[in-house]
């Protein structure tokens, strides 16, 4: 492995790690903005609430961290990104600003109707910005954005493959979240039949949270034949439009491809048994098996076909710095990040 | 070159206006993510020394300082956060050229910042909703690498800030492209050395007049309980000490740039001819024929340089003219203003000091009050000011003798649709923020500490308490 792979392989990690917390965090979204009025919505968003709060801002450190990878070990790469895809990734960023400040401000005021204001806001940035990502990546993995730049503003884009991918990112995220989120219902449940328990107060009586739980496995059922029928319809659309990737996909790829759709069946099957613990690692293991087949397929280029990891990295003393930096990130944030999941896990975090 | 093969969303905007569009947008989000930038970076450190107060000697008010401080850094942090994500956008948006050329070395520094963003949202999360489980030393403590992380942070961003005024660490092959690094040298170049203390120094003043100017107004209010107290003195006292430290490295930088950026300082200091003897002048208007309306003090300029009135100082003459800065006036005034609020920032802690020698109290006259009001938007004014001597003074050059802003630009149309759809959205940011800060005051005026946030993000009205806000 050169130089240059070992940098590719880690913006591919802080993909695979931003596709999965980056991604439940969108989704836990998506499923606030289908939660319906205020009295209903009331309790999923209540629970969704509580859940992103602690982890949302790191969850997103993700992106960053890819974008200046890219930019610093593949600077051609960023540039021809950036000077084709710039209308996506303009309204991906207008969504980032929506979404951050639609969450922040909703928690922190009370007036009913900017409340829901401001969570419409969120909710619905929460759809379109992973939205306008996925058209991103399908767009560079359809091959449309030539290594030099400047490519059509527009039609690159545009097609069955890109819109697909957005779709994709949307409902992959959506699953990913019901998922969690149905492990998140189950400890707010035992909690809250813990305190009242401990209270012996037959006035208040545990909230009956097993129909929280019920909500979100019924929503990620769903989300997951929604999530599986659009990868089906993502494979036709890369047999037409990206045929390199698909060959290699189906070639290379093959036991990752497989894999995943394991992992996707074994959480069906988990979601209808009512197994509780396998869903989170399955519900990953699906999205980073297909993260990483991509990544294989794609593997010698950076932009399919136009433009090899080696021709646009960066010299050799700046990929060692990113590996530097990714070693002294894995020491110092891997551990905070591990604390902070943990405590939130733990419920020592909330307001 | 390949020619703009995208008709981008206007007809045909012309490269001049596309580059004037692209500063504007780049100035404009900047200078909104700088000042909530230097919340991030002193505001824990503010909010823990009240929370240490707090524990040491059991004073409540000062914790439930902290608790409120930590409240209001969630939202300043979030908007500070999306900002700053724009800006990441931008830099391949906007001079996606700057970005393919030099990205391998400038990124450097960002790469290294990631690590500090990590550490710093981690944590506040941690410190923020960590005030009922965790245990007041535990929680003290976890708050503790968000201090580390904002001067790293901003150790980071500044040291690119630096490497384009002083670009070194990296060799070019005939064509102009970077094919070898030093990232050590990068981020360790010549201009680092000043530019990092003076933007923490900068990052402590604003945050602590700007917390110590919202109890002022207070106090001018009426409000004269403990709380507003210790609001304004814990603040205050830390931007007052950053004060005198900030002058002193300033003037270092003056020098630095006297020597290493002769164009720059010729610019802001209307030097019109090479030559010793020069005069500093205190206010005017730059024109060809030297400063007009300004206050003289002869020699000073010189003596500032190099300690002697004979210091020899570089004039714009012997600067090529295509490499002269635009806008002198505008850097010339900007300099002065940023020393003018500093030294008069300096004054207000001396006046402070007088007085707490002879009573151990702050100065009663409501007057006080007043400049400690408003020092909160002097230091941001400051803030700005010193940004236009370093960005604007550096002109026409993006990376200092190697590449110009011009050629870095984006040939993407619609880049004034752009600026105008963010000044909208960051006005509504700004708004939004400051509705949901006071919407947040008044709540813990009228129903106390508890109030806190409602459990859901809309009930019906009934459970969400359709509180008075
Ligand atoms: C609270 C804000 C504040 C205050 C009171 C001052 N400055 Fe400043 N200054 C800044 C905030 C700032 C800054 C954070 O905006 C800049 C922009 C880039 C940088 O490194 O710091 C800056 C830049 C800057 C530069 C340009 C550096 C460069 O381009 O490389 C010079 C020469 C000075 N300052 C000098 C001074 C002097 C002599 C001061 C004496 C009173 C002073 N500053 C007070
Ligand atoms: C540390 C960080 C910073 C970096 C890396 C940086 C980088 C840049 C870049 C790439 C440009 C584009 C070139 C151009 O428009 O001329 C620019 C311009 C500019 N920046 Fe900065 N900047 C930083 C901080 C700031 C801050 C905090 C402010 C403002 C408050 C600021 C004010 C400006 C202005 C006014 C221009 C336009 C100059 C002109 O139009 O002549 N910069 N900066
Ligand atoms: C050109 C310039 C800049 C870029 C591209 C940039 C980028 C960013 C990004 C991406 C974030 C979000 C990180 C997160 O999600 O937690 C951020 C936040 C932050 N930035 Fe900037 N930044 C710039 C200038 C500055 C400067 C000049 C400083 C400091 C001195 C600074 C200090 C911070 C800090 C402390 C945060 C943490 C969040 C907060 O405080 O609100 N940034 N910035």
């Amino acid at each position: 492995m050169t130089r240059a792979d070992v940098a590719a392989a880690i913006r591919w990690i802080g993909a695979t790690l931003y596709a999965l917390f980056g991604g439940a965090d969108f989704g836990a979204g998506f499923w606030d903005l289908v939660a319906g009025g205020a009295q209903r919505g009331e309790r999923p968003r209540g629970l969704i609430q509580s859940s992103l709060t602690p982890v949302w801002e790191a969850n997103h450190v993700w992106l960053i961290f890819i974008l200046v990878v890219l930019w610093t070990g593949f600077p051609d790469a960023f540039g021809a990104v950036m000077s084709t895809l710039y209308v996506p990734l303009a309204l991906a960023a207008l969504g980032i600003v929506l979404r951050g400040a639609g969450f922040a401000f909703r928690k922190s005021i009370r007036r009913l109707g900017a409340r829901r204001a401001m969570g419409a806001t969120f909710a619905l940035s929460s759809v379109l910005t992973p939205f306008f990502m996925g058209t991103v990546a399908g767009a560079i993995a359809a091959g449309n954005v030539p290594a030099q730049g400047n490519g059509d503003a527009f039609a690159s884009w545009t097609g069955p493959l890109p819109l697909l991918v957005g779709a994709l990112f949307v409902a992959s995220g959506a699953y990913l979240a019901a998922v969690f989120l149905v492990g998140d219902a189950r400890r707010a449940g035992g909690r809250e039949a813990a305190l009242a328990a401990r209270s012996g107060d037959p006035a208040t009586p545990a909230l009956p949270n097993p129909d929280l739980e019920t909500y979100f496995s019924r929503r990620a059922l769903g989300a997951a034949l929604v999530a599986g029928a659009f990868a089906a319809a993502g494979l036709v659309a890369l047999h037409a439009e990206a045929r390199y990737l698909f060959d290699r996909l189906t070639d290379q790829g093959l036991p990752l491809v497989i894999l995943s759709a394991l992992c996707g069946l074994g959480v069906l099957l988990s979601l209808l048994r009512g197994w509780r613990r396998p869903l989170r690692p399955l519900a990953a293991g699906a999205v980073v098996a297909v993260v990483w087949g991509w990544g294989v397929a794609q593997a010698p280029y950076l932009l399919p076909t136009s433009l090899k990891i080696t021709e646009s990295a960066a010299p050799p003393d700046t990929l060692a710095a990113i590996l530097a930096v990714f070693i002294a990130a894995a020491v110092i944030v891997l551990p905070a990040l591990g604390l902070l999941y943990w405590l939130s896990q733990r419920e020592l975090l909330n307001d | 070159m390949p020619l703009v093969s995208s008709p981008g969303l206007l007809p045909l905007p012309s490269l001049g206006s596309n580059l004037l569009a692209a500063h504007e947008l780049m100035s404009f989000t900047l200078g909104f993510h700088i000042v909530l930038a230097c919340l991030g970076v002193a505001f824990p450190a503010i909010a823990l020394t009240a929370n240490y107060l707090g524990l040491k000697h059991g004073d409540e008010a000062a914790m439930r300082l902290a608790r409120r401080w930590s409240k209001v850094m969630a939202v300043t942090f979030a908007t500070g956060a999306v900002t700053g994500t724009v800006l990441s956008f931008e830099f391949g948006l906007l001079w996606p050229r700057f970005i393919e050329r030099f990205g391998s070395a400038f990124g450097i520094a960002f790469a290294v910042e990631g690590i500090f963003f990590f550490t710093e949202a981690i944590f506040l999360a941690i410190y923020l909703y960590g005030w009922k489980r965790l245990s007041g030393w535990a929680h003290f403590w976890s708050g503790t690498p968000m201090v580390v992380a904002g001067i790293g942070g901003a150790f980071s961003v500044v040291a690119a800030n630096a490497w384009m005024n002083r670009p070194q660490g990296f060799t070019l092959d005939p064509a102009g492209k970077v094919v070898s690094t030093d990232p050590l040298r990068v981020l360790f170049n010549p201009a680092w050395g000043y530019e990092v203390p003076h933007m923490i120094f900068a990052a402590y003043m604003v945050a602590g007049f700007l917390v110590a100017s919202v109890y002022a107004v207070g106090m001018l209010r009426g409000r004269r309980d403990r709380l507003h107290r210790l609001g304004l003195l814990i603040p205050l006292t830390i931007a007052l000490i950053a004060t005198p430290i900030q002058i002193f490295v300033g003037d270092m930088a003056a020098r630095a740039v006297a020597h290493d950026q002769p164009a720059k300082f010729a610019a802001f200091e209307c030097v019109r001819k090479t030559g010793a003897h020069q005069a500093e002048y205190v206010g005017g208007v730059c024109t060809s024929g030297g400063v007009k309306g300004g206050i003289a003090i002869p020699g000073l300029d010189s003596w500032l340089v190099g300690f002697s009135t004979g210091t020899r100082v570089t004039g714009l003459d012997s600067i090529p003219p295509a490499e002269r800065p635009p806008a002198n006036t505008l850097l010339h005034l900007s300099f002065g203003a940023m020393v003018g609020i500093g030294t008069a920032l300096l004054l207000l802690g001396v006046w402070l000091a007088i007085a707490w020698r002879r009573r151990r109290d702050m100065p009663r006259t409501p007057w006080f009050l007043r400049a400690v009001a408003v020092s909160g938007a002097a230091a941001i004014a400051a803030l700005w000011c010193g940004w236009i001597v370093t960005e604007v003074g550096r002109q026409p050059w993006i990376v200092q003798g190697y590449m110009r802003t011009s050629e870095a630009v984006t040939r993407a149309g619609g880049i004034w649709w752009a600026f105008a759809l963010v000044v909208l959205l960051y006005a509504g940011l700004g708004t939004g923020a400051v509705l949901v800060l006071r919407a947040m005051s008044r709540r813990w005026r009228e129903e106390g500490e508890e109030a806190g946030e409602a459990e859901a993000p809309y009930g019906p009205p009934a459970a969400a308490g359709e509180a008075p806000a």
